[in-house]
């Protein structure tokens, strides 16, 4: 391995060569799909390259080669890999389990499923240093222990104690790339490492991985379809579509000058605020000062399961003293993190989680909390969208029976007129008129998602609920539906309950912001203000975790950010008490942890839930990075 | 990652010429299935009016003969004409069989898509309940029955339907707990739909294939379970007779290598394979569309 010279006039400092790669899917009738084509690439020792491209485009195909291993029913048919002084793809079975975790390590996507929830971590994360009997077991463990310190898992001599469980998902994360890098692998293959995770925990891991990639210096591939994430990781990108290499360049040439078409489109699809026009203002002005009553009013709204206590409300709260109103044609964003609350919240104001306390009010008036004791037009007036497209339209209907059903419901519909508004709504979401005879099964997912969006349209409802409409899909696709949206908005007046875990989505379609931690309402602001400082700690936190798309933003907020939060004493066990505490930066001892927050105004439009006055909040909060996307 | 090959399958070309081949085989072998069961239920139309001699005239002395231009089937333990008697039997079997299967199954389906839209207790009690009952043999249920009421057609069916309801309803009903946590049961439910539309028009149709593929293996051990019965002389009663009452009556042929006995059980195999090679078939061209 450390005969260079033997390296035949190659440049030594290459230790990865692809050249001519190809990957075909095999059927049971032997005909064969080409998911790579001819894909060269190579990395220097020390480089990190990122492969990104949209699904599909066959980024973790690629990556999984470079083990010498191609998933079940796809086989690698030509090409050559060279790593180091092997040639990959010509090893035998032994050979290649010699390497894999060894010499080539592979972080996958979900650590949880990664992880064997019945042994400890320290014994897994040793256990390839063991098998490939590089190491003796004290010898592994301390190096574990190492790992996790350059990690900045917390406790690094005894995390190791603990069960997969025991942790949360972004240490299992870290924890599996102390696994893979306990054996000095020369190359690390990282998939799609940080996907799966929360915005604020996502750079946690990032700002981990970052530091072990530079103190040890390994070779890495890193395979993301984020190019903001990428931005930070990579020297080099390989930008991929359908299998074949569409740019390769370096990270600053990629972002700042991108030759390809489809990088560009990739690009602009990024910050689709940019590209959206400006809410509607004028027009509608006249109409909202006559209706009093705002379309859609929560009032203390509390929700969630468990036994009842004293005062009859639930033991968990899932939501927890909800109020905001929405008005005609307007746009409310909902962001938290997992967990906190807002799928919860859709699915209350569309009747199908019965909250414990508190009132939904349409247009004044009460909405029942089940569904059995709602009426059909009060059903018709508010539609709910759901995330995944694929299960939210019924796989044995047409997209054309699917549309007509609402119309038939709401509008008696038949015949003529439902052909033809069936029509007229497949052209509202720009979807050709052939669409209607075909099955869900048949379209793409931005079809898909469209097709499920029509449906909503076509009750011509007053209030649509998006539930992260556009999670699932690529940022060119999803980039597409937003703008979809707002022009509909701007067509029909409709409004929109909007929810998304992603701010700069919510930032590029909202006219008031709600952030939810743990199911209150922490921040509840005008666009603008969400955007200007002061913030409340989480907002900060949140609108200051969003990768930007720029190199050496990950460095220039890693020296912003306290590592340290302050110290606080015992904090009283109560419900109403901030749930943020245990990560806020901004706490103030003897207050935080003995008195429930107050929601208060904010002097820049909105309120907030916090004991920190406007004033105190500018002066911790470091201003936010001005960066394209992130900030107005 | 998983949608990387996915979509690209989807989006690839796939060569017609390999669909169509398969589409030929999977064809070919459902019209064999369709041919027996087309024939068994046109047996059972037109049988009695197509036998050479009635099910009940003893046709000669020669007992248990072979194959030969009197008997093409040949005779059984009293010389009566095989032919004659199992194309008599079709319509015992095939009837039967078919009534309570359809029973079992729409009952147990009918219940399942209740128990899985309703959950909490109601479900609880229901499936508990039919727990209990899958619990019983099947042939010692029937046996009870028939022991208590004696046997006719009427108890038949309701035994046989009685026995393979539950499970019948724990096949549906864990279809229908899957199929009712999908989005699009979601957004009917948001949409204020009745528990009627949503279970037929929204449920239904993502679970029937499972439950006709299930229909169909039922159908089999109906079949073999009412056959068995006949076997024990506890089903149809004599002189009618089922292919299972007529394997019993000519077992002491057996023996002889009489085709009197084999050429029952012979038309009791035909027919479960015919419908399994039928359901099977329906299933994959379906599932071949999406």
């Amino acid at each position: 391995m450390n005969h260079n010279d033997k390296d035949g006039g190659r440049e030594p400092s290459t230790l990865v060569e692809v050249s001519g790669l190809r990957v075909v899917v095999r059927k049971d009738d032997d005909s064969e799909i080409v998911i790579v084509k001819d894909v060269d690439f190579s990395i220097a020792r020390g480089e990190v390259l990122a492969l990104i491209g949209e699904s599909g485009s066959g980024k973790t195909t690629i990556a999984l080669s470079l083990l010498g291993y191609a998933r079940s029913g796809c086989h690698i048919v030509g090409g050559r890999i060279r790593i180091g002084q092997r040639e990959v793809l010509s090893l035998n079975q032994a050979a290649l389990e010699g390497m894999r975790g060894c010499e080539v390590a592979y972080i996958a996507q979900s650590a949880a499923a990664a992880f064997n929830p019945s042994r400890t971590l320290m014994d897994q994360v040793i256990e390839s240093a063991l098998s490939h009997k590089t190491m003796s077991r004290a010898a592994a463990e301390a190096k574990a222990i190492g790992l996790f310190r350059a990690l900045a898992l917390p406790d690094p001599e005894h995390i190791g104690a603990r069960y997969p469980h025991q942790v949360s998902g972004g240490q299992l994360q870290r924890a599996m790339a102390a696994m893979a890098l306990i054996t000095d692998p020369e190359l690390v293959i990282l998939d799609e490492p940080t996907t799966a995770l929360d915005v604020t925990t996502q750079i946690e891991v990032l700002r981990a991985f970052k530091n072990v990639v530079k103190e040890i210096g390994t070779t890495a591939v890193y395979v993301s379809h984020d190019l903001a994430v990428v931005a930070q990781m990579a020297d080099r990108i390989v930008v991929l579509r359908d299998g074949s290499v569409r740019e390769v360049g370096d990270t600053a040439q990629i972002l700042t000058a991108p030759q390809n078409d489809y990088t560009q489109s990739l690009l602009a699809a990024i910050a689709p605020a940019a590209r959206l026009p400006l809410n509607v203002a004028a027009p509608d002005t006249a109409s909202l000062a006559v209706q009093k009553e705002p379309l859609l009013r929560i009032k203390g709204l509390i929700a969630g399961y468990g036994s009842l206590d004293s005062r009859g409300l639930p033991g968990v709260r899932i939501l927890d003293d909800i109020n905001l109103k929405i008005e005609r044609g307007t746009t409310i964003g909902i962001i938290g993190e997992s967990g906190s609350g807002k799928t919860t919240l859709a699915r209350a104001v569309a009747g199908m989680v019965g909250p414990a306390r508190g009132s939904i009010t349409l247009d004044g008036e009460a909405l029942s909390p089940s569904l059995a004791g709602r009426t059909r037009e009060q059903f018709r007036r508010i539609q709910i969208v759901f995330q995944n497209a694929d299960t939210a339209l019924n796989p044995a209907h047409s997209i054309g029976r699917i549309l007509s059903r609402p119309l038939a419901f709401y509008h008696g519909l038949s015949g003529e007129a439902m052909r033809r508004r069936t029509a007229e709504l497949l052209d509202l979401v720009q979807l050709p008129a052939s669409v209607a005879n075909r099955v869900p099964s048949e379209l793409s997912g931005g079809q898909k998602q469209r097709a499920n969006l029509a449906r909503a349209l076509a009750a011509k409802p007053d209030l649509i609920l998006c539930d992260e409409v556009t999670s699932a899909l690529d940022t060119v696709v999803a980039a597409a539906i937003l703008e979809l949206l707002a022009e509909l908005r701007r067509e029909l007046q409709v409004s929109y309950m909007f929810i998304s875990h992603d701010i700069s989505t919510v930032r590029a379609i909202c006219d008031d912001i709600v952030v939810l931690y743990a199911g209150r309402m922490v921040a509840n602001r005008p666009r603008e203000a969400m955007m200007a400082p002061p913030y409340h700690p989480y907002s900060h936190l949140l609108l200051s975790s969003v990768p930007a798309l720029q190199q050496g933003w990950l460095e220039q907020v890693c020296g912003r950010t306290p590592t340290q939060l302050p110290p606080i004493g015992d904090v009283l066990d109560s419900p109403d008490m901030c749930a943020f505490l245990p990560r806020c930066s901004a706490r103030v001892d003897g207050v935080c942890n003995t008195v429930p927050p107050r929601r208060r105004n904010m002097e820049h439009g909105g309120e907030i839930l916090c004991h920190r006055s406007d004033a105190d909040l500018q002066r911790i909060q470091s201003p936010l990075l001005a960066v394209e996307g992130v900030t107005i | 990652m998983k949608s990387s090959s996915e979509s690209s399958v989807d989006t690839a070309p796939v060569p017609v010429a390999t669909i169509r081949r398969r589409r030929s085989r999977r064809s070919w072998l459902g019209m064999i299935g369709l041919a027996l069961v087309v024939f068994w239920l046109a047996m059972a139309m037109i049988g009695p009016r197509i036998s050479p001699y009635d099910a009940a005239a003893i046709v000669d002395t020669d007992v248990f003969s072979g194959i030969s231009s009197k008997f093409l089937l040949g005779s059984d333990y009293l010389g009566r004409d095989m032919l004659s008697r199992i194309l008599f039997g079709t319509r015992y079997t095939i009837g039967l069989a078919l009534a309570a299967t359809l029973l079992a199954s729409s009952v147990g389906t009918t219940l399942a898509l209740f128990a899985a839209l309703a959950g909490g207790w109601i479900d609880a009690t229901i499936s508990r309940a039919l727990d209990a009952l899958i619990s019983i043999p099947s042939k010692m249920f029937a046996l009870m029955m028939v022991a208590t009421f004696g046997s006719s057609i009427w108890l038949l069916i309701l035994t046989a339907a009685i026995a393979n309801m539950p499970g019948a309803y724990r096949i549906a009903r864990s279809l229908a707990v899957n199929v009712q946590a999908m989005e699009y049961v979601q957004a009917a439910r948001a949409r204020g739909e009745g528990a009627l539309y949503i279970t037929c028009v929204e449920m239904l149709p993502n679970m029937i294939r499972p439950v006709l593929a299930d229909l169909g293996l039922r159908f089999v051990f109906v079949v073999l379970l009412l056959s068995g019965l006949s076997f024990l002389s506890l089903g149809v009663q004599p002189p009618d007779a089922d292919w299972g009452s007529l394997v019993r009556e000519n077992i002491s042929g057996l023996g002889e290598g009489a085709t009197a006995v084999i050429m029952p059980a012979l038309a009791i195999a035909s027919l479960t394979i015919g419908v399994n090679l039928l359901i099977d078939n329906l299933r994959g061209r379906r599932a071949g569309k999406d």
